[in-house]
């Protein structure tokens, strides 16, 4: 079994940090096998970047993602580049804050406010935990403890709970959802 | 009678290769006295060339010598100093290897004040290549490549390397031998960057395309155009015009020494490593 | 740091945590993607063991600066790509030439030139293998996955310290860039290899001497300040590394350099065979591409296709005996898949002759070759 995930947006959205935690949670905390990998731009702030992951029980060889399983946007120009790579019959997760249309495709799709939410936890900087507690909750790929143990192993010292909050309020939006 | 300089030589690769009347023997030696008068441990002090006439200097040189590629020996011996320290480092360069191919590796070791002593053998041509002009051919010079005469500015490299943070830079010339073994020795002592550019006779590229045939001539002209820096800071700028300035030009007693500064960085990162 | 247990690690940290436990003590590098990873973290954890992290001016001096720091006695490594890799080559050759272990790893990127920064290619291979000027042998390896980054720059610094060489670390971006899961501690304690210092008097020491006379010896190294006060140069050089013109003397030294790796081509070898026993169609691959290839092979059997994998992980030395094998096993093709225009598939082509078919399978400008591009190549030489 090989579930490919994919996370996009812009430079600057910590996609990538939110991906190797969830990639690290799968590794270093379970039995399952996972690698991560990235293309973006020149730039480190704006431009499109996309992350992905793999999470198997086997061992990958390929590590290239194709045709994700889950797939995350947080940019307009991600949402238009990348949603129409999902599986069928996959799920998207969009941050409805800054995206307006979503491509049609043959998948369960997910709008949420993402980073609207994270700006009124109190910082938008921790929009990427908010879109990994979604992603963690409705991918039940990695037990959320792994994934919080990796989150904490991951972030800067000093911001373990406004982290944790965003994490837990994108768990819970993944319960919202039918 | 042995040479009280002999046993810094390795006599057997004598003789060596530079020219009748070059003034590179001259400069060489002063190293030497320097190295003798301080009493040097010869087995901790490695001498490092690059590429060019004067590089081939350490060959002939009892201690452990590394004859590197072109313009390279400044990050070749910084290397050698990072790794250890304890090693006193003395660089052989010439004007070319300094100042044109390897004059990013001359400003970046003078802006880190690494204990380096860089001796600059200038002749103010490629003597090894036989005579074309280098970036401190003096402007209207002849040389194999400037069968016009030189029409690019040179560069005046005691300035430049001082502007770079260099925290000893001198000039002496083979005329003032004596003065220039003393300029070395105090050089070597500087804990920190330390450059001495001696200016050094090339009669058979140099002095035979320019009318200072004999080697002589070149050493006269070091005679009448030096002037010793004390004198030099009491001279108008019309007599100052044509000379030139020679001995200590500046000396910054204890700036922070960059193997000195990283080792304390090593002891920082080892604590905080540990805690 | 010393952690034990799964992690996930990216190749450029794999390659930094197996040069510490192969004991590096002096990094010198200069910023350039897709390998600044490895710089930034040597200056982190350098320090802390009691080593130096220099960033330095150029990628000249860093080349230089691991070749000084080698000869005062430490472990020295840099790390570069394609742009950097093509200017360290003449000190590179200089390491060659005077018989100083380094190790040099290159994570390719796009190219020619400055090329596509970010994107994976395998461009210079031949480069690796020639590209400072001159005759001289060289060990390159290969590694495929975040794992074997790690082991693999421990055998380089090994191969390196052992045969007095520089050894090339020869990585790409999807091996560098790639976060994969890894137990460090399950490769165990690897056996870690230190130069030969010389047992002699110090006068009689010669740091290109002959050993027992033959051109495959390695000498003894000093270093700088053991008292040993010796010569080192890239001019040609007899036994005493002073310079020689007697055509003689250059040209044992010119023939020990070589000698003394292309005799060990068959012990220096490594690769990982996969269904190679009764394979009709063999894929000849290496670094991230051979993950692919691994793929493309199983996805094959699968279907009932006989098709083997010789993923090769020494590039050179070209491992000549093993790969003439293939001659002799009746195969319908060997098939070569490569992220440049076809270099790696020129020594295949030259060992397996007219014995089979060998097809090159090309892509560039950073375009990945997929698993069913090597199946479709398998099945079209079935």
């Amino acid at each position: 079994m090989r579930t490919e995930l994919r996370l996009a947006g812009e430079g600057g959205q910590g996609l990538m940090t939110a991906a190797i935690i969830f990639a690290g949670a799968a590794a270093e905390y379970t039995d399952l096998n996972a690698i991560q990998t990235q293309s973006y731009g020149p730039e480190s702030r704006g431009g499109s970047s996309k992350a992905d992951v793999i999470i198997a029980d086997e061992d990958i060889d390929y590590p290239e993602v194709d045709h994700p399983h889950f797939v995350v946007v947080m940019a307009q120009e991600a949402c238009d580049k990348f949603v129409p790579t999902v599986a069928k019959g996959g799920t998207v997760i969009v941050d409805s804050t800054y995206v307006g249309s979503v491509p049609e495709v043959d998948a369960r799709v997910v709008k949420y406010p993402i980073s609207a939410k994270a700006r009124e936890l109190g910082r938008e900087i921790v929009a990427n935990i908010v879109a990994l507690g979604l992603l963690t909750g409705l991918s039940r790929l990695v037990p959320e403890e792994a994934v919080m143990k990796s989150l904490l192993k991951r972030i800067p010292k000093g911001t373990e709970e406004l982290n944790k909050k965003a994490f837990q309020a994108g768990l819970e939006a993944a319960k919202q959802v039918p | 009678m042995a040479h009280p300089l002999e046993k810094y030589l390795r006599a057997g690769k004598l003789p060596h290769i530079w020219c009748a009347g070059c003034g590179h023997g001259i400069v060489t030696q002063a190293i030497l006295r320097a190295v003798d008068e301080l009493q040097l441990d010869t087995e901790k002090t490695v001498v490092v060339s690059g590429i060019g006439c004067s590089s081939r200097a350490p060959g002939y040189l009892h201690f452990d010598t590394l004859h590197t590629t072109h313009g390279r020996a400044i990050p070749f011996a910084t290397g050698i100093k990072m790794a250890n320290p304890e090693l006193r480092v003395i660089v052989v360069t010439g004007d070319g290897d300094a100042a044109a191919i390897g004059g990013n590796h001359l400003i970046h070791a003078a802006r880190r004040n690494i204990d380096l002593t860089v001796i600059c053998f200038n002749n103010t041509i490629y003597g090894m290549t036989s005579g074309q002009y280098s970036p401190v051919t003096p402007g209207g010079s002849f040389a194999s490549t400037a069968p016009y005469g030189m029409v690019e500015p040179s560069f005046d490299l005691c300035t430049l390397v001082a502007g770079a943070g260099g925290t000893f830079v001198a000039r002496g010339t083979t005329y003032h031998a004596r003065p220039l073994t003393n300029i070395i020795k105090e050089a070597i002592k500087h804990e920190g960057f330390s450059f001495v550019e001696a200016l050094s006779q090339c009669p058979t590229y140099y002095g035979r395309r320019n009318k200072l045939r004999a080697p002589l001539d070149m050493l006269y002209w070091y005679r009448d155009h030096a002037v010793g820096v004390s004198q030099w800071e009491k001279l108008t700028d019309d007599e100052k015009a044509g000379k030139f300035p020679i001995g200590v030009l500046k000396k910054v007693e204890h700036a922070p020494e960059f193997s000195r500064v990283y080792s304390e960085l090593i002891a920082r990162a080892r604590e905080r490593s540990e805690a | 740091m010393n952690e034990t247990g799964p992690r996930l690690l990216q190749g450029n940290e794999a390659c930094v945590e197996g040069a510490l436990a192969a004991g590096l003590r002096f990094f010198a590098g200069y910023p350039i993607t897709p390998s600044t990873e490895i710089a930034e973290i040597c200056s982190l954890r350098l320090p802390q063991v009691g080593g130096t992290f220099l960033q330095m001016e150029d990628e000249i001096a860093s080349m230089a600066a691991v070749c000084g720091a080698s000869l005062a006695g430490a472990k020295a490594m840099t790390a570069t790509s394609g742009p950097g890799f093509s200017l360290k080559q003449e000190n590179l050759g200089f390491a060659a030439q005077a018989e100083i272990p380094c190790v040099v790893v290159d994570v390719q990127r796009v190219g020619p030139s400055t090329g596509m920064p970010t994107s994976p290619a395998q461009g210079d291979v031949m480069q690796a293998r020639w590209g400072t000027h001159g005759d001289h042998e060289i060990v390159v390896l290969s590694p495929s996955s975040v794992m074997e980054a790690y082991t693999l720059t421990i055998t380089a610094f090994n191969i390196a310290e052992e045969l007095r060489t520089p050894v090339v670390l020869l990585m790409d971006e999807i091996v560098g860039h790639l976060r994969e899961k890894v137990t460090l501690d399950a490769a165990g304690k690897l056996p870690v290899v230190d130069r030969d210092k010389p047992s002699c008097p110090k006068e009689l020491y010669k740091p290109y001497g002959p050993g027992q006379g033959r051109l495959t010896d390695v000498p003894p190294l000093a270093a700088f300040g053991e008292g040993y006060r010796f010569h080192v140069t890239g001019l040609t050089h007899g036994e005493d590394g002073s310079p020689t013109n007697n055509p003689k003397v250059g040209e044992r030294q010119i023939l020990r350099i070589v000698q003394k790796i292309a005799s060990r081509r068959d012990e220096l070898a490594r690769f990982e065979e996969i269904s190679m026993e009764d394979a009709e169609v063999v894929v000849v691959a290496y670094g991230g591409t051979a993950r692919s290839a691994k793929k493309a092979v199983r996805d094959a059997r699968a279907e009932g296709i006989k098709a083997g994998l010789l993923r090769v992980i020494t590039l050179w030395p070209f491992p000549e005996t093993r790969v003439a094998k293939l001659r002799e096993m009746g195969l319908k093709a060997v098939i070569v898949p490569e992220m440049n225009m076809g270099q790696y598939v020129l020594p295949v082509k030259r060992v397996i002759g007219d014995a089979c078919p060998v097809i090159p399978l090309n892509k560039v400008a950073g375009q990945f070759i997929e698993p069913k591009d090597i199946l479709e190549a398998i099945k079209g030489a079935m």
